[in-house]
């Protein structure tokens, strides 16, 4: 026992006098929150639209006022060919295009009905469909006004209004939909996954570059002793990550923090335990420290990808779903989110916590007994 | 119980390549026994094996007593070790090495405390004590890297080429430091391929492709392959028949 702690306060010692340790506790996750909580944004603004409005009738004029009053769409150009539209689309100033026919007015009060051309530059998934879905809307609110407007005597005939469902929302546990408390939580709880994972990967492979692990391995040091050691200063320096964070967190953006700060620590503890185990255990099995790097890579981008933290794990395939349940940047980007946002108390998240107690022991065990003393 | 070590047949193998051919030896208490072998010869490695580093393949060997197959860790109590790559933690300051060290091999506050005044006295590093290692010149690093070693007073202290790549006068203060420490009761087990080096132990063997080739003292070796100094010893058995 005291000389695991002779084993601490020499990696105490070393951590400290790194100079690289101390900005990247407090600078880097500072940045890193601030960088993608702003830029790391699924709300889509500022679609650009191509209008072709060919009736220039009072209706197309009242369409087109719609969408320049969106704040969703930014008008990039009004052309009057087909042709220039396509243009535009296919030089990718446009998104979507939308094409008023000519005698539209016309034929809709005539003919009860008329047809409007929306293109939609569908390359980016995501804008395209959120894109084409607020036009989708205003269309159709400017649907029932012309149609109102359209047919008066209809509309006074009957003596109540057409039945129509009209649905209220209302966002939980959000209801702004600020996606910066969405995100935010999400960050902090990769971040200190991920740094510290980095960090202990680096870590025994360093010793074993510079040659100073042969000496502990001639000494009477027992292998857990050994691994202990290493863990608890990496454990210090993850918590003050997650209070750096929390704190910036809570400074610049405002997150809310529902739930009891004692489950996320908590969590954090365990969370950290299992990783810190995969992170010595990558470092037992390579010789290098750029190896370490490379394979410490490979499971920082499956991780956070598949982490449910940019998009959510519910619409990944049923096998890519199984993939996140070994995933302990999954595990602690939902603990931040429904602690933080919807107030879970330990009992909702009670299976985040019995997965990672299970994934801790595991890669703790494998670090163990992988780290060799003997060749 | 008169042998420090002892190997009987000991055998490293590395696939199909034999690092040490089933070498066979015995070191006596207090004694300084020399382990010469051209680059490559399987020194280092007959060293791994005794010190717990490297599992033998096969035959026996003890250490201070012990099994090196079933008792790797009690032997690691009781020797001291250094390795020709420097291994002293270089960001830590001498006093944080000695405190280290110290306190891996179990001693008390009191002793490490003795202990760093003792070495640091000795060595006439007082001022330096809280200078970080890694700044300090080669010469006196190996000697703070051996005394490192003998923190918790070893029964048997092993050191692979401890003297690489400083000059004549420096090699000989360390050596000093190595007599001082054999008439302290001490076994030493070194490995070189220093020949004057050689001259300074009580005994010598020569590795040559993973084989013993010669065992004996200095004197006794010169003798017999009639040569006047260690280098021409060396040289008639390294070189290839």
């Amino acid at each position: 026992m005291r000389r695991l702690l002779f084993i601490i306060q020499k990696e105490f010692i070393q951590i400290i006098r790194n100079k690289a340790i101390l900005p990247m506790m407090t600078v880097v996750p500072i940045v890193q929150l601030i960088l993608l909580s702003y830029a790391a944004n699924n709300e889509v603004k500022n679609v650009n639209i191509v209008l072709i409005d060919q009736d220039h009738s009072s209706y197309s004029r009242l369409l087109v006022s719609k969408i320049q009053a969106s704040d969703h769409f930014t008008i990039v150009a009004a052309v009057p060919s087909q042709k220039q539209g396509d243009d535009l689309l296919q030089g990718g100033e446009a998104d979507v295009v939308l094409a008023i026919p000519p005698n539209f007015e016309r034929d809709f009060i005539k003919e009860k009905g008329a047809g409007l051309q929306m293109l939609v530059n569908a390359i980016n998934g995501q804008q395209a469909t959120v894109g084409a879905g607020y036009l989708g809307s205003i269309l159709q609110s400017f649907n029932q006004e012309i149609g109102l407007d359209a047919m008066p005597k209809l509309a006074s005939q009957r003596t109540q209004p057409p039945p129509t469902i009209s649905i209220t929302y209302s966002n939980w546990y959000n209801p702004e939909l600020n996606y910066k408390y969405f995100m935010t939580p999400g960050i902090l709880g990769e971040l200190v996954t991920i740094l510290i994972m980095v960090l202990t990967a680096m870590n025994v492979v360093r010793e074993r570059e510079i040659g100073t692990i042969e000496q502990i391995n001639v000494t009477p040091i027992r292998k857990w002793q050994f691994i202990l050691g290493k863990m608890v200063p990496f454990l210090f320096i993850g918590l003050i990550l997650l209070t750096v964070g929390l704190t910036a967190g809570k400074l610049i953006f405002d997150i809310p923090i529902q739930g009891s700060l004692w489950v996320v620590f908590a969590f954090c503890v365990l969370n950290i335990a299992a990783v810190l185990g995969l992170g010595l255990l990558i470092s037992n099995m390579v010789d290098t420290q750029q190896q370490a790097m490379f394979v410490a890579f490979f499971f920082v981008i499956i991780f956070i990808l598949m982490s449910g933290l940019f998009t959510p794990i519910e619409s990944m395939p049923k096998w890519a779903q199984y993939l996140a349940v070994p995933n302990p940047v999954a595990h602690f980007v939902d603990v931040m989110r429904k602690v933080l946002l919807k107030g879970s108390g330990f009992a909702d998240v009670a299976y985040q916590f019995k997965v990672t107690a299970v994934m801790a022991v595991v890669f703790n065990t494998l670090a163990v007994v992988s780290y060799r003393k003997q060749e | 119980m008169n042998a420090a070590i002892t190997a009987h047949h000991l055998t490293k193998r590395f696939g199909d390549f034999t690092a040490v051919d089933a070498i066979s030896f015995e070191v006596k208490k207090g004694e300084i026994f020399g382990f010469l072998g051209a680059n490559g010869a399987g020194k280092t490695t007959a060293i791994r094996m005794l010190t717990g580093l490297n599992r033998p393949t096969d035959g026996e060997a003890t250490v201070a007593g012990f099994d090196v197959y079933r008792q790797s860790e009690k032997i690691k109590e009781n020797i001291g070790y250094m390795s020709q790559k420097f291994s002293l933690y270089e960001d830590l300051s001498i006093r944080q090495n000695i405190r280290f060290y110290g306190g891996i091999y179990g001693l008390r506050s009191k002793e490490i405390q003795e202990k760093t005044k003792q070495i640091l006295e000795t060595l006439s590093l007082e001022v330096y004590a809280d200078k970080v290692v890694g700044e300090l010149p080669l010469g006196w690093k190996q000697r703070l890297a051996f005394a490192v070693a003998n923190v918790h007073d070893p029964a048997i202290v092993f050191l692979d080429e401890p003297t690489g790549g400083v000059d004549p006068a420096t090699r000989r203060r360390f050596w000093e430091m190595i007599y001082a420490t054999a008439n302290l009761g001490r076994t030493i087990f070194v490995t070189t391929h220093y020949m004057d080096e050689a001259e300074y132990c009580d005994r010598i063997s020569i590795m040559v492709a993973g084989k013993i080739e010669a065992l004996g003292s200095p004197h006794e070796l010169k003798e017999k392959f009639s040569a006047s100094t260690m280098d021409e010893v060396f040289v008639s058995l390294a070189r290839p028949k």
